[in-house]
């Protein structure tokens, strides 16, 4: 999957994640990819929240070795 | 119009100190609008320098890695010792100090209110509190209450 910046969010927990992919979207431009790597099984949810309340679009969410991505659309 | 969330932060252990610091936080990545009061205890949690404790005595809930009688609990140190290792186990688990939450807050631009009436009644300093907030009471907090979407008391 194709994506503009990259945010190694691993280790962090509740609410860190989120707000550390509201920093990083705030530094790009509408329409840019956004990858995410979290390790926190609540951020699963929230993401979904999160894009749902912000505008933002959860392109793809996927997990693998406890490890949890996501590709967040930053909104035009 | 973006949504408003106001917080009444009441308390000032670091178990009690999270929820305002946390729910703040986020809602301000979620485009909040927030404001915080802070009154009674909860004011410590305005302090240049932290200094949150927690307690075992009187928190039957609080998970302890051996059984603790409350004689126990009570003994000098103790206090110490268990904010030593719900500290150190936060930081394991990848969660956010106090200090970190409360700089997102403010970097957030969430509006802080500390009650004078509590600055007054405890003789606090305030230049013992951080910088950027405000004081006020009750009516400065329900001018933004009464518009809040959300209205939390902690």
């Amino acid at each position: 999957m194709d994506f503009d910046k990259e945010l190694d969010a691993r280790g962090l927990n509740c609410p860190l994640p989120i707000l550390r992919v509201k920093k990083t979207l705030a530094e790009m431009t509408g329409g840019q990819a956004l990858k995410v790597v979290a390790t926190d099984s609540g951020s699963v949810k929230d993401f979904q929240a999160f894009c749902r309340q912000t505008g933002n679009e959860l392109l793809e969410s996927s997990e693998g070795n406890g490890e949890y991505t996501f590709l967040i659309k930053k909104k035009a | 119009m973006a949504k408003k969330l106001a917080i009444i932060a009441s308390k000032g252990t670091l178990d009690w100190a999270y929820p305002p610091f946390i729910l703040a936080s986020t809602a301000a990545a979620l485009d909040y609008e927030v404001q915080i009061f802070f009154t009674f205890y909860g004011l410590t949690l305005l302090k240049k320098e932290l200094d949150a404790k927690i307690s075992p005595l009187g928190n039957p809930a609080m998970p302890m890695p051996v059984p603790m009688p409350n004689l126990v609990q009570m003994l000098p140190g103790m206090e110490s010792m268990a904010t030593m290792m719900m500290k150190q186990k936060m930081k394991d688990k990848g969660v956010a100090s106090l200090e970190e939450l409360r700089s997102l807050c403010q970097e957030a631009d969430v509006k802080v209110i500390a009650c004078q009436m509590t600055v007054d009644l405890f003789d606090f300093k305030k230049e013992d509190f951080i910088d950027g907030i405000e004081f006020g009471g009750a009516a400065t907090f329900f001018e933004f209450a009464s518009e809040a979407d959300v209205s939390l008391f902690i």
